[in-house]
């Protein structure tokens, strides 16, 4: 594979940022710090104090914005409504103005790298583009505006939407039910883990262990350990898939199912899926899929063909809802015929009238003998509402804006533009599994071949001065120094080529010994900050000061 | 006192009806720094093999498995407020907890310093 040859930068433009000291650009320093667009921002706390307000209250502080002292208040304050809960000190906010604040946040925001500034090679994971079509439609004043306590003849048009979805979810999965109410990946994990206990112990067969493979998200057996269920290992084979002749010896009575990724976090297909499932069955168990990577075969795989069970969909990932901290995930869970009946409450349901209903606790049982021909046993209920309204208008606008044809090609991209990556990179960079053929939506790389005393950590940091947020690292835990890169499907082949000059070139200098890499990165606002320190000794609260007071200890000083 | 290691990295030392359990200098190289351990409480039973401790480093949260079954007798309170020690002197002063011994004979299984030696160096 030929890499790619274009010239960077060729039109020799240079970013602004100090290599190192003050005076490092060569010019004057800046009486402010700043450096033309490149601003220093101060914290909140240092801009302002809690003698101002930047809102016009009678009385609420004693100077005005000009910094005029204010009269006394002409009466009292109103006695105390709140007794012993009354403030008695005070809370120490400070008082910013409008413009004040709005600028704030816009200087810290420009310090920042984001999905609308350039690729992001944590992929799905954080953010893939979110299509702005699918804001407008949220935004739409009959979505945006409406509550979930409004009387349910107001938000027929809402419930219309949650069904809609509902019913493209089951009908993209192959499935037969879906739970829309779980509010993201983990929260649907633990949903489906309850249904499948909630099946085995209506039939008074409850088990105790469920498998889960080493590659897989922490999330899950830690969901199944919440759920009461003690976590057995499945091996892995030398193709990083689930090894089908180990689950199968470990299958038993005891094994009240499995939890399986696919794709996998390895970004690799479980070719081997059905016959799991098959095997899981046979045994008297449940399949999990934990369908966090669906945005690499929707429109071309059904996971109900499969034989799974239960599956949680990220609308945030698959779907392309904003999250990584633009929005609230959300976790609708698909089930197999078998497990529907123990789905949670609430649901909506159309009847033959063409009128959605909104089936909870009072009209569960009358609704379902009526509708269904029989009592339903929902495990019980997942959140007081019916789910993330503002994820279901964006996810159902993505589904109908691209059709059946359009996300067939959001599955092919994402694969093809992984692919792309893998292959562009595996001379440079070790990719364990590029062996044992195409990857799925994510390229998987290793630091074996990296100079001593440089670490994937050190890439990364490095990446960070190309101009590209760094892709996932350390995970998944079974591949030593892990780099996983996911594309998505929404960046151009130029876009990728750029990237990937990026990524040799940083793969090179770490497996040269480039030095430099252990102090990157030299351009971000920020040098390298320290991750270690960070994590022992965590500042979660602004207290007049930059570092907690205390002995060193030997990791301060630096004994090491 | 006779020392043993396992496969997962952890190191046991025995001396008469006790053992005092760590991880070993490869294990925390790997993990990178250490940022936070979970020690098993005092009284606690825990069995071979399974889960005793967690590690966590900058990298990742790692489970620190009972080399041999037997019953906490003491954990080492200095790395709630310094973790960095299992960095710093992993085997010595980095020592995680201290345990009875409930079967002597489940030590056979383990490794001495060499053959620990040439595992490390087949990974």
């Amino acid at each position: 594979m030929n890499a790619p040859t274009k010239t960077p930068n060729a039109s020799g433009w240079k970013p602004g940022t100090p290599v190192e000291g003050d005076n490092a650009m060569g010019g004057p320093d800046t009486a402010t710090g700043n450096r033309a667009l490149m601003l220093e921002e101060p914290l909140l706390f240092e801009i302002g104090h809690s003698e101002t307000t930047g809102v016009d209250f009678d009385f609420a502080a004693k100077l005005d914005l000009a910094g005029v002292e204010q009269p006394s208040p002409p009466t009292p304050a109103p006695a105390g409504r709140l007794g012993d809960f009354e403030r008695s000190e005070p809370i120490g906010l400070v008082g910013l103005t409008e413009p004040e604040t709005v600028r704030h946040y816009t200087r810290l925001s420009r310090q920042n790298y984001a999905i609308d500034l350039g690729l992001f090679p944590l992929g799905s994971c954080t953010m893939k583009h979110n299509p702005r079509l699918n804001e407008k439609v949220a935004r739409m004043p009959g979505f945006a505006d409406v509550h979930p306590l409004q009387p349910v003849d107001t938000v027929r048009g809402a419930l219309e939407v949650i069904n809609e979805l509902a019913f493209w979810l089951i009908h993209l999965t192959g499935m037969h039910g879906v739970a829309m109410s779980p509010k993201a990946g983990a929260h649907g994990e633990l949903c489906g883990i309850l249904c499948i206990r909630a099946a085995l112990e209506a039939r008074g067969d409850a088990r105790k262990v469920i498998l889960v493979p080493e590659s897989a998200h922490g999330t899950n057996p830690a969901t199944a350990a919440f759920a009461g269920y003690e976590i057995e290992d499945i091996p892995a084979n030398s193709d990083g898939r689930v090894d089908l002749d180990a689950l199968k010896s470990r299958l038993g009575p005891d094994v009240a199912g499995v939890m399986i990724t696919n794709p996998s976090t390895l970004g690799l297909f479980e070719r081997d899926l059905k016959a799991i499932s098959d095997a899981v069955h046979e045994a008297g168990g449940f399949v999990y899929c934990d369908g966090a990577n669906f945005n690499a075969i929707v429109g071309k795989v059904r996971p109900g063909d499969l034989g799974v069970d239960a599956m949680h969909i990220n609308l945030h990932k698959t779907f392309s809802t904003p999250h990584g901290g633009g929005g609230p995930g959300s976790g609708p869970v698909v089930f197999s015929e078998a497990l529907s009946p123990f789905a949670p409450l609430p649901y909506t349901s159309r009847t033959k009238d063409g009128v959605v209903h909104l089936v909870e606790e009072e009209d569960a049982d009358s609704f379902s003998k009526e509708h269904f021909g029989g009592r339903m046993r929902h495990f019980g209920r997942m959140t007081a509402f019916h789910g993330q309204m503002g994820m279901f208008t964006r996810a159902l606008s993505y589904i109908l804006s691209h059709g059946a044809d359009g996300l067939r090609q959001v599955a092919e991209d994402a694969v093809l533009n992984a692919n792309y990556i893998l292959r562009s990179l595996e001379d440079v960079l070790d990719a364990p599994f590029a062996h044992s053929g195409p990857c799925m939506h994510e390229a998987l790389f290793s630091d074996k071949g990296f100079a001593d005393g440089l670490s994937t950590l050190d890439l990364a940091k490095g990446l960070i001065d190309e101009g590209y947020h760094p892709m996932t690292m350390y995970f998944p835990l079974v591949v030593h120094g892990a780099m996983l890169v996911e594309p998505t499907e929404t960046e151009s082949k130029a876009a990728l080529d750029q990237f990937i000059l990026a990524l040799r070139s940083v793969a090179e200098r770490a497996k040269a010994g480039d030095e430099t890499l252990k102090t990157a990165p030299f351009y971000a606002p920020r040098r390298r900050l320290d991750e270690t320190q960070a994590a022992r000794k965590p500042v979660l609260a602004y207290k007049d000061q930059s570092a907690p007071a205390g002995t060193p200890v030997p990791s301060e000083v630096g004994a090491r | 006192m006779a020392r043993y290691f396992t496969e997962e990295h952890e190191w046991i030392d025995v001396e008469g009806d006790s053992a005092t359990v760590g991880i070993t200098d490869y294990a925390q190289n790997q993990l990178g720094d250490i940022v936070f351990v979970e020690l098993p409480e005092v009284g606690s039973v825990i069995d071979k093999g399974k889960d005793a401790a967690v590690v966590e480093s900058v990298k990742a949260a790692s489970d620190v498995y009972a080399p041999i079954s037997g019953e906490v007798m003491e954990s080492n309170e200095a790395l709630e407020e310094d973790p960095a020690l299992v960095n710093t002197s992993p085997e010595e002063t980095g020592w995680f907890f201290k345990m009875t011994i409930g079967d002597k004979s489940e030590l056979e299984g383990l490794m001495d310093a060499k053959a620990y030696k040439s595992f490390c160096d087949s990974l």
